[in-house]
């Protein structure tokens, strides 16, 4: 058997998890220069679903797809460091600004020229944009099957997959055939850390423009290492209608954005004596509130 | 004609709550904008349906019914749907934000172009003025949505492109009953025609669906407990002032992940969306992603040991104190004054 052709796509989200004091600037919008950038945590969890079918099936190859601007190289580094086999950064001024439904045909479209995809294994979440769209999109823009909050990989036969999902209520557990696109969830298997040795095999895989920007010669190295490229996409390589793209190619507009500010209510205040506390069982007792 | 649609769930043939809170706020909205509501229900043996969503005042209701369309599957529920907007052009289209909505939802906005806006808390009517293109729009439908781990809150629009879609969790809107004798049409959908055999190609080998056993968003009052609780012990004392108050415990994040009781109670932005009439928080600091799920509720206690902890904000009362020293004096309190 040859293996599988798989593609996991991965963004990188600013942690906002971990947001500090000086996360939003004074004029209301988010610092992103303050938050750090990660690997989507959900997208973890789809890199490794597929390790585990790489791990049990010889051949099988493991592409990372994000798209986003260049330091988002970060992410093809990460899952190489993990045991990817490599990845594209898909990277544009175009794509600025795209809403899921851009960011879903760009995506789209850069997996049309990779072409004869066994499984694209996505996230189920990104946590800044929170939308949980672009992996349903993407299939529907290359008229693929999906299946969604899958958990686990119960069988996987030839071209014949067995996936169990979590729901909101409940836990379903279907059968089909490959090709599919599957998104993940949380509580699927955490990905496996950094090894070692690949992490010293990869540190130095960089993009063209990353090692333009340090100012190294490129040539001799990826002429001995080739894998150590990672290969840049522009709109330029991948068909596109450009009245699809970014900002002017996106449905939703943001219309506004307002910072989340803490509204002061005129609380009372009580200490914790026994007459405060029966007095104001009282009153709620009087408003109907308890009783 | 430019109605407004909301895809109905349909589980063992009864309609999802979320479906019916959407119902209640597209009526609303339709009334405003002097448009008719419209719902879809797929799925098999829907003859109850139609008695369930009439009362939210609904003016259509398309069914289709097929052995196979039960449970849901997202090729054929999709397909149904996609073909349905095409031939009825609706201005704007509601799904909850579920396991079936967030699957629905999306492809059906792939295919039709149209953009989708995501876990809206707040659905309005406002105009907007393109300056760049210098072109007004009437009536659109603001989409509000926090994003950004619940940092910011975002008003997005659909100027251009139909349906204007989005999606809402369960609990985040009212349900309301507008009218108990409300009688709309049915239109059986030719199932036949709006799927094919292909679509069919998802097998469902098993499947576990719980009824929540839990009622913590029918719940009148709710004590809710965080970390600083302290310990599963020490939510013994919450059990039993919910049960004296005849109400429910609920949790904040920090508490489930510590143990100390079941994800099922988790309130705040992933877990429930409650409106009680008294929420009591317990040893809850407060943080964005928890009020989220709490802040609507009618009254707020407070009860932590920081006097600046950021929940005292919304509070509407404030007991700066431990929690094993409060709680017993509140339930003596109220059994004193009860009897
Ligand atoms: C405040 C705010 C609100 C927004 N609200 C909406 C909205 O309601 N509707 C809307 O259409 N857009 C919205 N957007 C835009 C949206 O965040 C972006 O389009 C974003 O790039 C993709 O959506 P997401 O982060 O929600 O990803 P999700 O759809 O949550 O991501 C799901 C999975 O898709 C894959 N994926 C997503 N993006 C990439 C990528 N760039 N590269 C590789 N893989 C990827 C990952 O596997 C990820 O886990 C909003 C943006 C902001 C700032
Ligand atoms: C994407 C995302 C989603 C999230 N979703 C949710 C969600 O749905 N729900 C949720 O709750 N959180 C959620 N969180 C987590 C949230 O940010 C907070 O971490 C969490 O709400 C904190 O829980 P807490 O208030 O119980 O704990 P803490 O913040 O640790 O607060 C404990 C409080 O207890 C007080 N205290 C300590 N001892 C006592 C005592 N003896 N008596 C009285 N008071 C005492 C302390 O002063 C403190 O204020 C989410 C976070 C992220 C990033």
């Amino acid at each position: 058997m040859k293996g599988y052709k798989i593609i996991v796509l991965a963004k990188q989200v600013p942690d906002t998890r971990n947001v500090g004091k000086d996360a939003m600037k004074a004029d209301g919008t988010v610092n992103r220069a303050a938050l750090p950038a990660i690997f989507n945590p959900e997208d973890l969890n789809a890199l490794e679903q597929a390790l585990r079918i790489k791990d049990q099936y010889p051949g099988t190859t493991v592409q990372i797809l994000t798209m986003g601007p260049g330091r988002a190289a970060d992410i093809i580094r990460e899952g190489l460091f993990r045991g990817a086999d490599g990845g594209i950064l898909l990277t544009d001024r175009a794509f600025a600004g795209s809403d899921t439904l851009a960011t879903s045909y760009a995506i789209g479209q850069a997996l049309k020229k990779i072409g004869d995809v066994d499984m694209i294994i996505a996230g189920r979440q990104a946590i800044d944009g929170d939308t949980a769209q672009v992996g349903p999109q993407v299939a529907e823009k290359l008229s693929m099957l999906q299946v969604t909050y899958v958990e686990e990989v119960k069988e996987l036969k030839k071209d014949t997959i067995v996936l169990k999902r979590r729901l909101d209520r409940g836990v379903e557990t279907v059968k089909c055939k490959l090709p599919l696109v599957i998104t993940v969830n949380g509580t699927a298997p955490e990905c496996r850390a950094r090894n070692a040795k690949l992490l010293m095999t990869f540190k130095r895989a960089k993009t063209v423009t990353e090692l333009q920007k340090e100012n190294e010669d490129y040539t001799t190295l990826y002429n001995d290492r080739p894998e150590l490229n990672i290969p840049e996409w522009t709109v330029n390589d991948i068909e596109t209608d450009a009245s699809q793209l970014g900002l002017s190619g996106s449905p939703t507009k943001v219309k506004s954005i307002e910072n989340v500010v803490l509204q002061a209510k005129d609380s009372k205040i009580i200490s914790s004596a026994d007459a405060d506390i029966e007095s104001m069982m009282l009153e709620l007792l009087e408003s109907h509130t308890i009783g | 004609m430019n109605n407004i649609f909301v895809y109905c769930e349909i589980e063992d043939g009864q309609v999802a709550e979320v479906s019916l809170e959407l119902l209640t706020k597209g009526r609303s909205l339709a009334n405003e904008l002097k448009c008719k509501l419209e719902a879809i229900a797929i799925g098999h043996k829907l003859d109850g349906v139609e008695k369930q969503v009439m009362p939210y005042g609904v003016d259509t209701l398309y069914l289709a019914d097929d052995k196979r369309l039960y449970p849901y599957q997202t090729l054929p529920h999709t397909s149904i749907v996609v073909k349905l907007f095409e031939e009825q052009k609706p201005q704007i289209a509601f799904m909850g934000a579920s396991s079936i909505g967030r699957d629905l939802g999306p492809r059906v906005s792939s295919a039709l172009h149209s953009g989708l806006t995501a876990d809206c808390t707040s659905l309005l009517i406002g105009d907007h003025y393109d300056k760049k293109a210098d072109k007004k729009y009437e009536n659109l439908l603001y989409q509000i949505r926090p994003a950004f781990g619940g940092n910011i809150i975002a008003t997005i629009i659909n100027p251009d492109c139909r349906p204007q879609m989005a999606t809402v969790r369960e609990g985040v809107m009212k349900k309301e009953i507008l009218d108990p004798k409300y009688k709309g049409k049915v239109v059986n959908l030719d199932v036949s025609k709006y799927v094919s055999d292909s679509d069919f190609v998802v097998e469902i080998i098993e499947r576990h669906m719980e009824k929540s056993k839990l009622n913590i968003k029918g719940a009148p009052i709710i004590v809710a407990g965080g970390y600083g609780v302290g310990s599963k012990e020490n939510f013994r004392l919450l059990n039993e002032l919910a049960e004296v108050l005849g109400g429910e415990v609920g949790a904040s994040r920090a508490a489930v992940d510590a143990g100390y009781v079941e994800h099922e109670r988790q309130i705040g932005q992933t877990g429930l969306t409650v409106r009680p009439k008294l929420y009591i928080a317990c040893g809850i600091s407060g943080q964005i992603q928890h009020r989220a799920g709490m802040e609507q509720s009618a009254q707020i206690i407070a009860i932590n040991t920081d006097p600046e902890a950021p929940i005292n904000s919304i509070a509407d009362y404030v007991i700066t104190g431990d929690i094993a020293d409060i709680i017993p004096k509140m339930i003596k309190y109220y059994k004193k004054n009860t009897k």
